[in-house]
């Protein structure tokens, strides 16, 4: 049997820096710039041959059904559609609390996440599960509302029973080189959301260069973000291995600076077991099992969920499963 | 919920592959008997002896030089070059059709994941094929004038590290040009050769275009040393090589060497530092670091050199070593106990001198030929370490403070097969490649192989090119 | 004709771009082709050949890295210093290899001309050797020919002055650097030449010009760890145990054919792409 040389190397910080060893970068647009752009450039080719050859990992029997359960607990089981209703949600909710009606055994998903609207009816109806209520602000999904609009929806939502919020970055600012008027957006909105964790959405598919999702990685874990999350699910392309690979060096390297742990969130576009799998198994590889928590990663997605019960049933009995053997959402 | 995420064992079966208890030499299309006494051919993953391989004898070489010569003379010679060209794109697909078996073949014999047995060895040995079978009808092109000509009888004589990609570059640009072939594969690892013997004939390549000779040296002295041989191709050491080039002169033989390295891979201190780290893996643990050209010297910039290695240590403490046939191993069995001894002198030396050995925990398979990924620091330039060719999954770190001690100790060595560069800035990439004594100079990446991209040494690392048109060309000779 | 006595010149060596006498002292009467006394030759030694050696390693940065365009305009300079000096030369060719005075001259106006090709090489080889290639994957491959480094070019022994240009221009085409050793009974035009080479913008140590015995030197040359190539044109039978030798450091070799070859005939690229060397780069292409 092969086996990993050093279990714990992935895990292990190369360096710890003291937390406020970055306290003085957002003194000025120009030192933030700086900093930012200091931070060490991503090769597109290498970074997206190293996830490619991570994806080639083979995960088998035993493994994989550990793979699946883990990943179904890290589901922020999700529902972001203009048509959602109260009746839409407790449904998601019902799934998120028993995703298998016919095993008792499945665990239960991570979260369930909405608007803000709906996160009073989710809740509710996750009351007394340890499921999380997770709803998206800030004008999700553009960002496009003054800064007073943005830290009202997050309010709203927070005091609706939210206790995670996942905001967008303003990519327009980002974009445009104010980095400093995006991390001070952050500050604020981590503020307003008062206990609740927030999520930075980096929308990456916007952002286009993995040197700019670092980049944006950086600023949202310095601006507090407790998670760093790709995408809105409405821009393509969304969540993609190497994205997240970036981001998970990110913390990586944040932990070594700081010794302050952050949670990755790829979100859109992870639809079935193997690509889940393939995210566990870059976690593993990269920065090891302290990650490998719905503490601290995530997998923003819906259909997903379906995939992996078909294939936990499929590990359970020995055959395979069909759709009409999971629930539709 | 922490949890460690372990992966169950997840080999590829090895049932797909049918070994003989022996194997005959291929000569004239079919398999005969070799004169020499039986080499026995092991895993060396697990020491199990897989088959017993006729040696060629002086005798059995010239049997094959005469049916290739008279096969060139014949039957491949007069061909019209369109035919010769589908003979090369029928063999190409073949590969690519039992290219899985190929691949568990080859790491049996060889040692070498089958991760990259399937997605480098076999993939590119076919690419070779395929990319040299549309030059056979395309020769005016080559930039030899208007129907260049081939040599005639190639002998060829290629190494353990890549069994079958190694019989590739030799084979397919030397039949695309109209030569025939004897090839003499290595000792340690003829089988996937011998299973090419069995796809010329399901190709139903004449007799004789192709013939196989197994052996050890004495067999590739034959092959090489045959009077009537015109062109001869060698890949392995620089020391067989320099007796090969004295064997070859006075005489109208053509030669080509492709042999030893000691490349430096440079990482700059503005460098992509998880892609340097990546590339510094697969500089010189892809394939054990069995590779001529691996990145076995580490020049990195004295201002990143903590951070570059502390990274890098980590690294190497989430490579998987172990079963070759398991599909999630990074790093398979050294291939043969031979090696496994030489990469333990030179490590041993390394540390003698003082350079500062680091392995990571673990432990290795009780049985079968393996060595742990090791780095040294604190080496100099005046190390064996640092000049020597290991060979093996060791690496040497050296720093340097400017660009131009980078290049003056990139450049200090008689090798000069290839070289690595790692900086985000483009002048600075292209000025450092321009300077470097090497080969093939990867930038921002390492280890990088396609038919296309001419490959081969400066100084004692040989001379002629594989690959491209310029390696084409090296089996061609004005009209 | 005059009654002025003629003043003779003293033939050297020509050595990192200075005239010495060889280190050795020794010198050898060069007679013309009907056997008569025409002056004395320095006598290249070992140490002549260790030290024409470290000036071509000296010079080798410098010319290999020339613009393309320069060591075009450089060659180009001696075919025009040259043709200044086009008596001179046919006068020493005559004599040498017993000539007619036309022969001759038409000699020297075809080394000239070889000058004139080979200047116009340099910018063109790594369009012809090189270019990019189709790599099956996300990476910008090219290949570009560079020059191996320091040749040592044993120049014909008959043809005195077309074939040292023949073999001489080539090394200095590509971007090596070269220690040459002449023609050892006819070793006048190489020594002239050395001259032009000397007042033609070729930087010292470039091409480094010895006369004497190839039979002596090159033994050394062929096993000097520090030189990269080895061109046998005039190495007659030893050239066999001169390739043995050279395969010690696995130099570049350029074997001889059994007979010395008509110099006047097109030499293609085949007298270059024996000391270039083919490097490849590959570069991921990415944003």
């Amino acid at each position: 049997m092969t086996h990993v040389l050093d279990p714990t190397a992935a895990g292990r910080p190369v360096t710890t820096g003291a937390p406020d060893a970055f306290a003085d970068v957002t003194r000025s647009d120009s030192a933030f710039r700086a900093f930012l752009h200091g931070l060490p450039g991503v090769d597109q080719v290498g970074a997206e041959a190293r996830a490619a050859q991570l994806g080639t990992r083979s995960i088998k029997t035993t493994a994989k059904a550990w793979a699946i359960d883990t990943a179904i607990s890290m589901v922020d089981l999700t529902t972001l559609e203009g048509a959602d209703t109260p009746g839409k949600v407790r449904s998601l909710a019902a799934k998120a609390r028993r995703p298998d009606p016919t095993d008792a055994g499945c665990p239960a998903v991570a979260a369930v996440c909405v608007y803000g609207d709906l996160a009073g009816v989710a809740r509710d109806a996750l009351a007394g599960t340890g499921i999380h209520t997770a709803a998206v602000a800030t004008a999700f999904p553009s960002g496009r509302a003054s800064r007073a609009v943005k830290l009202a929806d997050v309010r709203d939502a927070v005091e609706a029973g939210a206790d995670e919020i996942d905001m967008v970055i303003d990519r327009g600012a980002f974009l445009a080189g104010r980095y400093l008027d995006v991390f001070e957006e952050v500050v604020a909105v981590k503020e307003a959301c008062g206990p609740a964790h927030l999520k930075v959405i980096l929308e990456t598919g916007e952002l286009r260069t993995y040197d700019a999702v670092r980049r944006a990685s950086w600023l949202a874990m310095l601006a507090g973000g407790d998670f760093i999350k790709t995408s809105t699910g409405k821009v393509s392309p969304a969540a993609t291995l190497p994205v997240c690979l970036v981001m998970l060096e990110a913390v990586r390297d944040f932990r070594d600076a700081t010794g302050v742990q952050i949670g990755v969130k790829p979100a859109g576009g992870i639809k079935t077991t193997k690509d889940a799998v393939k995210h566990l198994v870059m976690i593993n590889e990269v920065v090891g099992a302290d990650w490998l928590s719905p503490d601290w990663f995530r997998f923003g997605a819906s259909s997903l969920l379906n995939d992996l019960l078909l294939q936990r049933q499929k590990l359970r009995t020995g055959h395979y499963s069909g759709p009409d053997h999971v629930s539709v959402d | 919920m922490t949890s460690v995420f372990e992966y169950a064992p997840a080999p590829e079966s090895r049932s797909i592959v049918d070994i003989a208890p022996s194997y005959g030499l291929f000569v004239d299309g079919e398999f005969t008997a070799g004169q020499g006494t039986p080499l026995t051919t092991v895993n060396p993953a697990t020491e199990e002896v897989l088959s017993e391989i006729a040696v060629g004898t002086d005798a059995d070489v010239d049997r094959a030089v005469r049916a290739a010569r008279k096969a060139f003379t014949r039957v491949w010679g007069p061909m019209r070059p369109a035919d010769r060209g589908k003979y090369l794109f029928r063999i190409a697909r073949l590969l690519q059709e039992r290219a899985r078996e190929f691949a568990v073949l080859e790491t049996l014999d060889n040692g070498k994941p089958i991760t990259e047995s399937r997605d480098v060895d076999v993939p590119l040995a076919a690419a070779h094929f395929f990319y040299h079978a549309g030059w056979a009808d395309k020769l005016d092109h080559v930039g030899l004038g208007a129907a260049p000509r081939p040599h005639g009888v190639a002998g060829q004589v290629i190494p353990w590290n890549f069994p079958l990609m190694m019989l590739a570059w030799k084979v397919a640009p030397a039949l695309a040009a109209g030569n025939t072939v004897v090839l003499k594969p290595a000792e340690t690892t003829p089988l996937t050769a011998l299973l090419f013997a069995e796809i010329c004939q399901h190709a139903d390549l004449p007799p004789g275009v192709v013939n196989i000779v197994t052996g050890a040296g004495d067999t590739g002295r034959a092959v090489v040393e045959h009077p009537d041989v015109d062109k001869v191709a060698f890949t392995g050491s620089t020391e067989v090589g320099k007796q090969i080039a004295r064997a070859v002169a006075g005489t109208q033989k053509v030669l080509t060497l492709e042999l030893g390295g000691k490349a430096a891979n440079i990482v700059f201190d503005d460098a992509p530092v998880d892609q340097a780290v990546e590339g510094i893996v697969r500089g010189i643990f892809f394939n054990q670091g069995h590779v001529c050209c691996a990145g076995s010297r580490l020049l990195v910039q004295e201002s990143v050199h903590d951070e570059v290695i502390a990274s890098l240590q980590r690294r190497m403490g989430t490579l998987r070593v172990g079963d070759p046939l398991d599909k999630n191993t990074d790093i398979g069995a050294i291939n043969s106990r031979e090696q496994l001894a030489r990469i333990r002198e030179l490590v041993g030396i390394g540390e003698a001198e003082g350079a500062h050995l680091w392995q990571p925990a673990g432990e290795l398979p009780e049985r079968g030929n393996w060595f742990k990924p090791t780095v040294f620091t604190d080496v100099s330039p005046a190390h064996r370490i640092a000049r020597d060719e290991v060979f093996g999954p060791v690496l040497s770190v050296l720093t340097f403070r400017t660009p131009d001690e980078a290049v003056a100790k990139a450049n200090n060595s008689t090798y000069g097969l290839s070289a690595g560069i790692w900086s985000e800035k483009g002048s600075r990439i292209l000025s450092i490649a321009n300077q470097l004594r090497a080969g093939v100079v990867w930038a921002n990446t390492f280890n990088q192989f396609d038919p296309t991209s001419p490959f081969g040494g400066y100084k004692q690392s040989g001379h002629g090119r594989e690959g491209g048109r310029l390696g084409l060309r090296a089996y061609l000779k004005e009209s | 004709m005059s009654d002025r006595l003629a003043v003779r010149k003293t033939y050297k060596l020509y050595l990192g771009g200075k005239f010495p006498r060889s280190e050795s002292g020794r010198t050898y009467s060069v007679t013309d082709a009907k056997g008569a006394f025409v002056a004395n030759a320095a006598w290249a030694s070992r140490k002549d050949a260790r030290d024409a050696v470290v000036a071509a390693r000296g010079a080798f940065a410098g010319w290999s890295t020339a613009t393309a365009y320069n060591r075009g305009q450089v060659l180009y300079r001696v075919a025009e210093v040259m043709e200044g000096r086009a008596a001179q030369f046919a006068d020493e060719v005559a004599a040498g290899e017993g000539l007619s005075a036309a022969k001759a001259r038409a000699a020297v106006d075809a080394a000239v001309d070889r000058w004139v090709w080979y200047a116009g090489w340099t910018d063109k080889l790594a369009s012809v050797l090189g270019g990019t290639n189709p790599v099956a994957g996300p990476f910008f491959d090219f290949s570009v020919p560079e020059p191996s480094g320091v040749v040592a070019v044993l120049a014909p022994q008959r043809s005195s002055l077309l074939g040292l240009v023949s073999v001489l221009a080539p090394v200095l085409a590509t971007g090596c650097t070269a220690v040459l050793v002449s023609s050892h009974e006819r070793p006048l035009p190489a020594i002239t030449l050395s001259e032009v080479l000397a007042t033609s913008d070729v930087p010292g140590g470039v091409a480094n010009l010895l006369t004497g015995s190839a039979a002596e030197i090159g033994p050394w040359l062929a096993e000097h760890a520090d030189v990269d190539g080895i061109d046998l044109a005039g190495a007659g039978t030893a050239a066999m145990e001169l390739e043995r030798s050279a395969a010690g450091t696995l130099k570049r070799v350029l074997r001889a054919p059994a007979e010395e070859p008509d110099w006047t005939a097109d030499p293609g690229l085949t007298r270059m792409t024996p000391f270039l060397e083919t490097k490849t780069v590959w570069h991921p292409i990415g944003v």
